[in-house]
């Protein structure tokens, strides 16, 4: 993986990123994938998927429904174990956690304040007044620091989403699983929420990894993707485009056609 | 709901019970109801003062109150500890629920002649209904809240990091919580009803035992007033329980506005 073409868009816009003590991204690897199969029952679900994907990259995986798009993220999650093959991950970090999942729906506990759902994300990493200070950092990330003390059903869709990026991002993970994450939201928030993602993306440098079925939305984001059918790698595609993208340029368009032509091809 | 809006909302509900004690004072002032049919409400007023200032009423009230409670307390807890156990783990329930079922069939008023048999009219004979009335509610309401948590809330907490505990605490405790409050209100109608069953056909103090001494005497005032004293009791022990559902499921979008 040509991690020089990757710093170069970085640096490209390495504009207002606050200095972390954060996760090294050139040269080092965040997982990698070999010959991993899953099967549940005679059904075979992943067929020697080989995937390696560097520290701080953002990769797009999309594929048809029940292609096995999502059981990819569950292994990786540590969800669910591969049937056989190897998943090798990075190297843990001091004061970060692995990896955090952020689920279809928002999944917040609805008797907890919406700053406690945060604390959810740093449990056995920090607690009392200093996770709560963490919650709140986070909270104003996502801009939902004026909603701390609410109960989650006062929120909207969209909120709810937010507040659940913001528990998976509060313990600083290393790798960020999300199994689309957007789906259930409309259109105009859905641009917002991918926005705010890439901004905070971009800031914290953790390796993210995004199933999604919108192909718009792949090449939007991420700098590489991973078409899956049929429980095979189908297509491994780089996104050589620079940040900020402008959405329906005609660079996007063509490689969005690209991975159409060959998910319907 | 501001303040005003809610004392209105409650004191419509006391409308019609006082509309109806005027047109029954009113039917026996007027002789339509002959007094030693239903006596008027001023008569049990009487009665009501007349065993306030004896003393016995209150005495009474306090003898059933905790004998109540303290059935209660006891299959209250043991029902609530056995749903979490049947609740949290399959080999208990395994053990114990086809048994439960069985025996949650039987109405428990029906063991009334063997309980007399085994307790006398002592105290234990009245604990031990009451605790077996209120044991089923508990029982199966709060089997019911855990084994209807939310299993994607259950799978996020592990996925989080939580352990049992954490599990326990924050997600399937609260999210049982409402089925476990609807138990609790149905347990509490049927601790007196219970209570009262058992004091009328066997107790020589209690609610249930002044009804029955005065049905000797023929002081229909004093029966009324003890049906009167149950329909308040019953009515303050749901109230209670509201309180504390509504003080515990604040996050409830049911309760967010009453």
């Amino acid at each position: 993986m040509p991690a020089a073409s990757l710093t170069s868009i970085r640096s490209f816009v390495a504009a207002p990123v606050p200095p972390r003590p954060a996760i090294s991204v050139e040269g080092r690897r965040a997982f990698a994938f070999k010959g991993v199969e899953k099967r549940f029952g005679d059904k075979i679900v992943l067929d020697g998927i080989d995937l390696d994907v560097p520290a701080g990259q953002f990769v797009a995986v999309i594929g048809k429904s029940g292609c096995g798009k999502s059981t990819l993220l569950r292994l990786l999650a540590g969800l669910d174990r591969p049937t056989s093959g190897s998943l090798t991950l990075g190297a843990e970090e001091e004061g970060h956690s692995r990896t955090r999942f952020m689920f279809q729906e928002p999944r917040l506990l609805p008797w907890a304040s919406v700053v406690k759902n945060v604390e959810v994300g740093l449990t056995g990493i920090a607690a009392g007044q200093d996770a709560r200070q963490r919650a709140l950092d986070i909270l104003g990330e996502v801009g939902l620091a004026d909603r701390a003390d609410e109960w989650p059903s006062v929120l909207s869709g969209g909120q709810k989403q937010r507040v659940a990026l913001a528990r998976a991002l509060v313990g600083q993970p290393q790798i960020l699983a999300l199994d689309e994450p957007l789906g259930a939201l409309d259109a105009l928030t859905r641009i917002e929420m991918q926005q705010l993602l890439e901004r905070i993306w971009l800031a914290q440098k953790f390796t993210a990894v995004l199933v999604t079925h919108d192909v718009a939305e792949a090449v939007a984001l991420a700098d590489r993707v991973v078409v899956i059918s049929a429980g095979r790698i189908a297509l491994d595609l780089e996104v050589p485009v620079a940040r900020p993208r402008r959405r329906g340029s005609a660079e996007l368009a063509r490689l969005e056609g690209t991975i159409l032509d060959r998910l319907f091809g | 709901m501001s303040f005003s809006a809610r004392l209105h909302a409650n004191a419509i509900g006391w409308v019609l019970p006082v509309l109806v004690i005027a047109g029954w004072e009113a039917a026996s002032r007027a002789g339509l109801m002959p007094a030693n049919v239903l006596p008027a409400p001023s008569a049990v007023a009487e009665a009501f003062w007349r065993l306030t200032l004896s003393g016995e009423l209150i005495r009474n009230i306090g003898v059933s109150t905790a004998r109540a409670l303290a059935g209660f307390a006891i299959g209250g807890s043991i029902g609530f500890a056995l749903g979490l156990a049947n609740g949290l783990s399959r080999l208990s329930r395994g053990l114990t629920d086809t048994t439960l079922q069985m025996i949650r069939n039987i109405p428990h008023l029906a063991l009334i002649p063997l309980v007399i048999l085994w307790f006398g009219i002592d105290e234990e004979a009245k604990l031990f209904l009451v605790a077996l009335g209120v044991f089923f509610p508990i029982y199966v309401n709060t089997l019911l809240g855990i084994q209807s948590v939310d299993p994607q809330l259950v799978e996020m907490g592990r996925v989080y990091g939580m352990d049992r505990r954490a599990l326990f605490f924050r997600v399937i405790l609260p999210g049982a919580l409402p089925a476990i409050f609807v138990g609790l209100r149905y347990a509490l109608g049927i601790m007196w009803l219970t209570l009262i069953v058992a004091e009328t056909i066997s107790a020589s103090s209690g609610l249930g035992y002044m009804a029955m001494q005065a049905r000797e005497f023929l002081l229909i005032d004093v029966v009324v007033l003890s049906i009167l004293i149950y329909a308040l009791l019953g009515k303050l022990a749901d109230s209670l329980a509201r309180l504390l559902e509504r003080l515990s499921l604040g996050w409830h979008p049911a309760f967010q506005n009453g």
